[in-house]
């Protein structure tokens, strides 16, 4: 073995305190290729960071490499800078490592200084073992020439599947290291295309069908462990609710769902609810059922002459917002799990505002993501719960369905703004955009929890 | 049937002529006594004719009965299938609205309403439609109204709610691919589907 550890270090910098003002209706800015930004400051008072890349170039720290290098960018907290030469820039090589990787390597040096003289707020090394099983990640404090955190994480060859979510977990943790949230590279995006339920990694990798073929499947939603989606079958103008596993990958049908036509399912936050809208003799209504105990279907609206569907739970599983015809065109209303207090919710002007759809309570609790038709073409908007004020994020083409991911920060949505309609992430904070992936025709978007790992004892 | 009984009728006469007409022959004795092969073979040929003369009858009969029983299959098929058609017309709507549009929509329905009338046991599915531009899950409960509106419309009018069914497909099964208001407009309807007794259906009278 002629060499035992090798690394990465990156050199970043944070944007604290430099995201007070939401930069609104930048949508209009082109997708960023690569995931790297190179000396473009996009947010007021945010210092310039940098990349920097040394080490041998085995084919784990370069895959590792890529993946943390997007994942960073795209949790909109940092500025990343390759320098010209980075690559030939050597930080520093060990000779053999200790045996034990979580040992500090004795030739890894820090070069503080120039960290913080090209403006970097933190530095960040990742490492392997000799047997590259394990990714071992320090952030280093550049201005305190000190290490701030360090953690581990298993990690199999470059081929196996759960390879890249491994390495967005690393960034993820090293978010949390830096700004107290946790990324959000380890999650997934589910969504509809040609009618078949589709699951995609975050940064677009990995699309994969998940629902079987010839089912016309609907409206996913992730349940708040990150292991099932239940979404609708259409069949011939009635629909079924399936709970899919993901791991085993087969859909069992909610019972009190065999009959009429159920869709727009969610799951309450601690699991045990699901509440969805339920069409038949009477119009459209929001129903719950309790899967803890496969009982008690209970009817939450009774609109004679109005439809209510699409609901939402708040996070602390209090509330329900949902969409209700009750005065017109389509608004959005709250009410209790219970189904009583109901009220609108997000104030609109009659005969001026237009229908609004498709709301989502944001993990944190403080917003409500919705659509809203804005001249014809659907925008995405956000109601903040205390004041009730609403802002439009979204300018630019069709964008509508709306979906949190777990940061409360960012949102995936569908939007038609290069002609068919794709995935697109926007950051709420500094509008910053970006699609996801080219699959065209893609609908009914739904951003996981954190992905749980899979097949190991979670640590 | 009184067909049948007048060709029988014929058939018989036919016969009793052939057996008299065999009978007389003896005693009208003119030149030579007949060979009697011959005359037995006369008498043969004569009985071999009546016999194809009832098979071709009965054929013809067989016939007759048969087309008039086609012409009768027929007509009725002709008449469902009108009925049918008038069953399986479509209404449309403005966007985003599920109310019945005064007019050549209420004619249509009137028409379902009398057919329904005339026919007890046809059931029907309605089927409700959308155009692409409203939210996608919205348009499932806007569709669903949509079949409802037409369901109220019958059911008001005095048909028993049992005999309709109502379902929404959304905008998820257009039948016009475009993305302009021709096809939207198309789009934004009410299917209706006879789920039952609609094998033999008839005319409400006067149509």
């Amino acid at each position: 073995m002629r060499r035992a550890t090798a690394w990465v270090v990156f050199a970043v910098s944070a944007t604290a305190g430099a995201s007070a003002v939401p930069v609104v209706g930048q949508d209009t800015i082109p997708p960023i290729e690569g995931g790297v930004r190179l000396g473009i400051t996009y947010t007021p008072g945010m210092r310039p960071g940098m990349l920097v890349l040394g080490g041998p170039r085995t084919a784990v720290l370069d895959s590792v490499r890529t993946i943390l290098r997007r994942d960073l960018d795209f949790s909109d907290q940092f500025e990343i800078i390759t320098l010209p030469e980075g690559d030939g820039l050597m930080i520093g090589m060990g000779p053999v490592a200790p045996p034990d990787v979580q040992a500090r390597p004795s030739g890894v040096f820090v070069n503080y200084p120039l960290y913080a003289a090209l403006g970097a707020d933190y530095s960040v090394g990742v490492f392997t073992g000799s047997d590259s099983t394990r990714l071992q990640v320090r952030l280093y404090d550049v201005h305190g020439e000190s290490e701030r955190r360090e953690f581990g994480l298993p990690v199999g060859d470059v081929a196996d599947p759960e390879f890249r979510m491994v390495v967005h977990r690393v960034a993820d943790g090293i978010v949390r290291a830096a700004t107290g949230v946790p990324g959000v590279a380890a999650t997934k995006v589910a969504f509809i295309q040609g009618k078949r339920l589709y699951v995609v990694d975050s940064d677009g990798a990995n699309r994969a069908p998940v629902s079987p073929a010839g089912m016309s499947a609907f409206s996913p939603a992730w349940d708040p462990r990150g292991e099932r989606i239940v979404f609708a079958e259409l069949t011939r103008g009635l629909a079924k609710l399936h709970l899919l596993g993901l791991t085993d990958g087969t859909p069992r049908v909610v019972p009190p769902t065999n009959d009429l036509l159920n869709f727009a399912a969610t799951f309450s936050p601690d699991g045990r609810l699901l509440a969805f809208s339920r069409s038949g003799e009477h119009g459209t209504d929001v129903y719950s059922y309790n899967l803890a105990q496969d009982c008690c279907l209970q009817r939450l609206t009774v609109g004679r002459f109005s439809d209510n569907l699409s609901p939402t739970f708040s996070p602390d599983g209090r509330r329900i917002a949902f969409v209700s015809t009750r005065v017109g065109p389509p608004q959005i209303y709250v009410m209790s799990v219970d189904g009583t207090g109901q009220e609108l919710f997000a104030p609109f002007d009659y005969g001026v505002t237009g229908s609004s759809n498709a709301p989502e309570w944001s993990p944190d609790g403080t917003q409500i993501a919705f659509h809203r038709d804005v001249a014809g073409s659907p925008q995405i908007f956000l109601m903040d719960v205390r004041s009730r004020e609403v802002r439009q994020l979204t300018s630019a083409g069709r964008n509508e369905d709306p979906t949190w991911a777990p940061d409360g920060r960012h949102l995936a949505f569908i939007s038609s703004r290069t002609g068919s309609r794709q995935v697109w992430t926007i950051d709420t904070e500094t509008g910053r955009v970006r699609q996801l992936s080219a699959f065209g025709g893609a609908r009914l978007p739904a951003w996981s929890p954190h992905i749980p790992v899979q097949n190991q004892p979670s640590r | 049937m009184r067909l049948s009984l007048s060709i029988t009728a014929g058939l018989a006469v036919i016969l009793v002529a052939a057996a008299c007409g065999g009978g007389g022959q003896p005693q009208v004795a003119v030149g030579p006594d007949p060979d009697s092969i011959a005359r037995e073979q006369r008498i043969r040929d004569s009985i071999a004719a009546a016999e194809r003369a009832r098979r071709d009858s009965i054929a013809r009969a067989e016939e007759a009965r048969r087309r008039a029983r086609a012409d009768s299959i027929a007509s009725a098929r002709a008449e469902t299938e009108a009925v049918l058609a008038m069953v399986a017309e479509r209404i449309h709507f403005d966007f985003d609205r599920s109310n019945i549009r005064p007019g050549e929509d209420t004619g249509i329905l009137e028409q379902k309403l009398r057919v329904l009338q005339a026919n007890p046991g046809l059931q029907v599915e309605i089927v409700g439609h959308c155009d692409e531009r409203g939210s996608d899950e919205y348009n499932l409960a806007l569709g669903q109204r949509r079949s409802l509106s037409a369901k109220q419309f019958l059911v008001d009018r005095g048909i028993n709610p049992d005999r309709i069914s109502v379902r929404s497909m959304g905008e998820e099964q257009p039948i016009d691919m475009g993305h302009d208001e021709d096809a939207w407009a198309q789009n934004r309807r009410d299917e209706f589907i006879v789920i039952a007794g609609g094998d033999q259906l008839s005319r409400p009278p006067g149509m």
